[in-house]
C-alpha cells in the first residue's frame, strides 16, 4: 500500500509537511528573502536617490530653466515671439504696452527684479533697468498715456534701445542654452549666432583645461612618490610595515585645513623652506623663491593632501604580489631592472588604475586646497562653481559648469574603461 | 501606593508646567560673520536685550559668508530658519531685488533718534534698499608696513607706485573697490569716476593701471588674510578692513601703519527673511538693536563707525583696551578726508560682467 502510495503521489505536485505545495511554499520563501534584501539596500538606496541622483537632477534641469522670464512677463513675451529682431525696427506699440501691464503687475507683487535680475546675467543693464522702470510705471495712469512706447522709452532710454528687446526675445522661452554658452565662453551675437567672446574675457575653457591638466600632473606626483613608499610597506615585515603605515595614514587622519595651512607655513616667502634655503646662501633673501599662491603651490599641498588615496590601493596590490616571482625571474637570468619592469611592475598595474582614478577624480573636484593657496594660476573650476553658488548667486552658469564638469568626468572614466579597462582595477 | 501615585503625578504636573515656560520661550537664530564681529554684536545687543527681555534667546550663526545663497536656499526649499542675517549693501540690494527679504519701513520700524530725527534722515543715504537696516560702516582702506617702506605712503597714486613704494601688495581679488581706486590713482576725479567706468575705454583705463602693478600683487579673498600677510612679511602694503588693521596695530602691536586716502566705505547691516516665524520678535529686537544708543556702543566692541549720525558723538572707549575710539573711525574727520562711497546701482548692473572681466585679466 505505501509503495501504491508514494507512486502515485510522484504525479501529483510535491507538498511540504503542513501540505502546501512545495513550489508555492519555495516560492514564498524566496520572495521572502528578497523582501529582506530589499529592506537591507532600501536605506542605502533610498539615500543614494535622495541626496545624490536628485539633487543631480535638479543641477541639470536648473542649467537650462528660465520659467522666469516667461512667468513674470507672460504678455510681453507672447506678443514679442511675432516681432522680427532682425528688422532693426523696436517692437509695436503694442508690445510695449504689454510690457507696461507686466511691469505693473510684478511690482505689485515685488518680484520684477528676479526678472531684472536673471537678465541681467545675459546683458548688463537689465538689472537697474526693470528696477527703475517698476517704481516708474506704477504712477503711470492709464488714461493719460498716449503711447508706451514714448513714456517706456522716457522712464529709461534703454527700452528704446534694439540690443535690449533682442535679448528679451531670445530669453523669452521657459529653457534657455545662454548659462551652457556662457560655460564656453560664448554668446550670442546680434545676428543670433553662438559665438566666443573677445579674447579677454574667456574664463572657462581654459579653466577646464588648467583644472585637467594640473589634475593630472598631480596624479603622476602622487604615482611617483607613492609607488616607493607603497613598495617599502609592501616589502617590509608586517611588525614594521603596520608602524610605517601609521605615518601614512596620519596626515589622512588631521584635518585638511590643518594640513593645507600648514603648507602655507612652510612654503611662503618668509615661510620655513625659504628661510633655510636662504640660510645656507643657496638663494639670495632678496630672490626667494614663490611657492605658494600659484599653481606650485596647489600641485605641492594636493600632492601630499592625495597621497594616501595612492599609497593605500597600491600597497594592498603589492601585497598580493607573490616574493616568488621576483626570484623565479632573477634565477631564469633577469637582471633586477628587467624583473621589475617585467614582472613586478606589470601585477601592480591594478594598482595603479585604482589609485590614479581614485586620485584625478578626487583631485579635478577639489576647492578648498586651491582656494587657499591657488593665488591666480592654481585655482580650479570648482572654485568657480563654488563662487557662483555662493557669491555671485548666479545659479544656473554654476549648475552647467557643475554638469560639464560630471560630463568630463564621465568621459574620462570611459576612456579609462576604454584603455586600461575598468575590471582591471583592484582597490585591494 | 495611592501617596507614591500623588508624587508622581504632582511630578508630572510641575514638568508639564516647566516645559510650558520652556516652549514660551522664543529663539531668534541671527546669522552674522563670528569672530570679533560677532562678539561685538553680542555685547552690545544680544546680551542685553536677552537681560531685558528674558522669554527671548539669541542663537548666534556664523554663516554669514555664505548668507545670500544659504538664505535663498531656505526661501527655495519653503523652510526658513534664520530670523536676522547680516549682510553686506551689496548682497542686501540682491535679496531684496529676488523678493527674499521683508522690505523694512524705516520710520515706522525703527526707533527715532534721541532728538526725535526720524530713522529714515538719520540713517540718511545709507539705506540703499527699502530691505536693509545699516548697522555700521567699515572702510577698506590700506595698511602697511612702518619698517619696511623707505617712505610711507600717503596717497591711493602711492599703492600703484613701484617706484615710490617697491614690493609685493596685496589687494581684495574683485573688481569692485579696485578699479574705481585704479581710475583715482591715474587722476580721475571721484565725480567722474563712475561715468569713466561707464564706458569701455574707461574700463580699459582701469584694467590699464591695474596692469602696472599686476605682477608685484598678492591677491586676498578673506578679511583675516591681508593683516597676516603684512605680519608675514608677505608684503609691504595691504588693502583691509580698518577693524582688521586695528586689531593688528593695537592688539597685536604690528609694526603697521594706515593709510586712509581713498578709503571706500561700505556698509554692513541687517535683512530679515521673508517667511521667519518670528517675525513679531525680530522686529521688536531690531527696533532696539539699531537705536542711536546701540549702534554707539557696539563700536566700542569694533572700530568700525555706526550707520546713525546720532550715534557718532556717543562712540567711547574701547571696552577692553581703554582707548577712545573717535580717532580709530573710518568716519572721523582727519581719516575721511578723500572717501569713497560705492556706487550700488552701478555696480548691480555691471558687477558680473566685471568680475568675468576681471578673472579673465587675471588669469591672462
Amino acid at each position: 500500500m505505501a509503495q501504491i502510495d508514494s507512486a502515485s503521489n510522484i504525479e501529483q505536485p510535491l507538498t511540504t509537511a503542513d501540505g502546501v505545495p512545495l513550489k508555492v511554499s519555495l516560492q514564498r520563501t524566496l520572495r521572502r528573502q528578497k523582501i529582506v534584501a530589499l529592506s537591507l539596500v532600501a536605506p542605502l538606496f533610498l539615500f543614494i536617490l535622495f541626496s545624490f541622483l536628485f539633487p543631480i537632477g535638479d543641477m541639470l534641469l536648473r542649467s537650462i530653466d528660465n520659467t522666469i522670464v516667461p512667468s513674470e512677463l507672460p504678455q510681453t513675451t507672447k506678443l514679442l515671439q511675432n516681432w522680427n529682431e532682425q528688422s532693426g525696427e523696436l517692437p509695436n506699440e503694442a508690445v510695449y504696452a504689454a510690457l507696461a501691464a507686466d511691469i505693473k503687475k510684478g511690482a505689485k507683487s515685488k518680484t520684477i527684479n528676479r526678472t531684472g535680475k536673471r537678465l541681467n546675467y545675459e546683458y548688463s543693464g537689465f538689472s537697474s533697468l526693470f528696477r527703475k522702470s517698476a517704481r516708474r510705471v506704477q504712477r503711470l495712469k492709464a488714461d493719460k498715456v498716449e503711447s508706451y512706447r514714448k513714456e517706456l522709452i522716457k522712464i529709461d532710454k534703454k527700452w528704446g534701445n534694439i540690443k535690449f528687446w533682442q535679448v528679451l526675445k531670445r530669453e523669452s522661452g521657459i529653457r534657455t542654452a545662454s548659462y551652457y554658452l556662457a560655460a564656453f565662453d560664448a554668446e550670442t551675437n546680434e545676428k543670433g549666432e553662438a559665438v566666443f567672446k573677445p579674447e579677454n574675457e574667456r574664463i572657462y575653457v581654459n579653466l577646464f583645461g588648467r583644472t585637467l591638466l594640473l589634475s593630472f600632473f598631480i596624479t603622476l606626483m602622487t604615482v611617483l612618490l607613492g609607488y616607493p613608499i607603497a613598495f617599502l610597506l609592501a616589502s617590509l615585515p608586517t611588525r614594521i610595515s603596520n608602524l610605517l603605515m601609521i605615518l601614512v595614514l596620519l596626515p589622512f587622519w588631521t584635518s585638511l585645513l590643518v594640513r593645507t595651512s600648514s603648507w602655507i607655513a612652510l612654503l611662503q616667502k618668509e615661510g620655513i623652506i625659504n628661510d633655510f634655503l636662504v640660510a645656507l646662501n643657496i638663494i639670495d633673501s632678496s630672490n626667494r623663491l614663490s611657492l605658494i599662491h600659484n599653481s606650485t603651490g596647489t600641485v605641492i599641498a594636493m600632492t601630499h593632501i592625495l597621497l594616501p588615496f595612492m599609497v593605500l590601493p597600491l600597497f594592498s596590490v603589492m601585497k598580493t604580489i607573490p616574493p616568488d616571482f621576483m626570484r623565479a625571474a632573477r634565477s631564469l637570468g633577469a637582471t633586477p631592472f628587467t624583473a621589475f619592469r617585467r614582472i613586478y611592475m606589470p601585477n601592480t598595474i591594478p594598482g595603479i588604475g585604482a589609485g590614479g582614478i581614485l586620485v584625478f577624480i578626487l583631485a579635478i573636484g577639489y576647492y578648498i586646497t586651491p582656494a587657499l593657496v591657488g593665488g591666480t594660476d592654481g585655482t580650479f573650476i570648482s572654485n568657480f562653481i563654488a563662487y557662483h553658488i555662493s557669491t555671485s548667486l548666479n545659479w544656473g552658469l554654476a549648475a552647467a559648469l557643475g554638469a560639464l564638469l560630471l560630463l568630463l568626468v564621465l568621459a574620462l572614466y570611459l576612456l579609462y574603461d576604454k584603455i586600461v579597462g575598468i575590471d582591471n582595477m583592484k582597490l585591494g | 501606593m495611592s501617596k507614591l501615585l500623588k508624587q508622581v503625578l504632582v511630578i508630572m504636573v510641575s514638568l508639564s508646567w516647566m516645559s510650558g515656560i520652556a516652549l514660551a520661550e522664543t529663539t531668534l537664530v541671527v546669522v552674522s560673520w563670528g569672530g570679533a564681529y560677532t562678539a561685538s554684536q553680542q555685547k552690545a545687543y544680544h546680551e542685553p536685550y536677552m537681560k531685558a527681555n528674558p522669554d527671548i534667546k539669541i542663537v548666534n550663526d556664523d554663516s554669514a559668508a555664505e548668507g545670500a545663497a544659504k538664505l535663498r536656499a531656505q526661501s527655495e526649499a519653503g523652510n526658513v530658519t534664520w530670523d536676522l542675517v547680516d549682510v553686506v549693501a551689496a548682497d542686501a540690494i540682491s535679496l531684496c531685488d529676488e523678493g527674499i527679504v521683508e522690505e523694512i519701513d524705516a520710520d515706522k520700524d525703527l526707533a527715532a533718534a534721541p532728538d526725535g530725527t526720524p530713522a529714515s534722515k538719520d540713517f540718511g543715504n545709507l539705506i540703499v534698499t527699502p530691505c536693509f537696516i545699516p548697522q555700521i560702516v567699515y572702510s577698506t582702506t590700506f595698511g602697511y608696513r612702518k619698517d619696511k617702506v623707505k617712505t610711507p605712503p600717503t596717497s591711493i597714486a602711492d599703492v600703484f607706485d613701484l617706484n615710490k613704494i617697491p614690493g609685493k601688495r596685496s589687494l581684495e581679488k574683485k573688481p569692485i573697490g579696485n578699479l574705481e581706486w585704479a581710475l583715482l590713482a591715474d587722476g580721475v576725479p571721484v565725480e567722474k569716476v563712475y561715468e569713466t567706468l561707464s564706458t569701455p575705454e574707461g574700463i580699459d583705463r582701469a584694467f590699464k593701471k591695474l596692469d602696472t602693478i599686476k605682477s608685484q600683487v598678492v591677491w586676498w579673498t578673506k578679511g583675516a588674510q591681508p593683516p597676516q600677510l603684512l605680519a608675514d612679511g608677505e608684503v609691504v602694503i595691504a588693502s583691509a578692513y580698518n577693524g582688521r588693521l586695528f586689531n593688528a596695530i593695537e592688539v597685536e602691536k604690528q609694526p603697521i601703519g594706515m593709510m586712509w586716502d581713498w578709503q571706500v566705505f561700505d556698509l554692513d547691516g541687517w535683512v530679515v527673511p521673508k517667511g521667519t516665524k518670528n517675525k513679531a520678535a525680530v522686529m521688536k529686537y531690531l527696533k532696539w538693536a539699531t537705536d542711536t544708543q546701540r549702534l554707539a556702543d557696539q563700536a566700542k566692541f569694533i572700530s568700525y563707525g555706526p550707520a546713525r549720525a546720532s550715534s557718532a558723538p556717543k562712540v567711547g572707549k574701547h571696552a577692553e583696551l581703554g582707548i577712545d575710539m573717535k580717532p580709530h573711525m573710518p568716519t572721523a574727520p582727519a581719516n575721511s578726508k578723500h572717501t569713497l562711497l560705492f556706487n550700488y546701482e552701478w555696480w548691480a548692473d555691471n558687477r558680473d560682467d566685471m568680475d568675468e572681466r576681471f578673472q579673465a585679466w587675471l588669469a591672462n
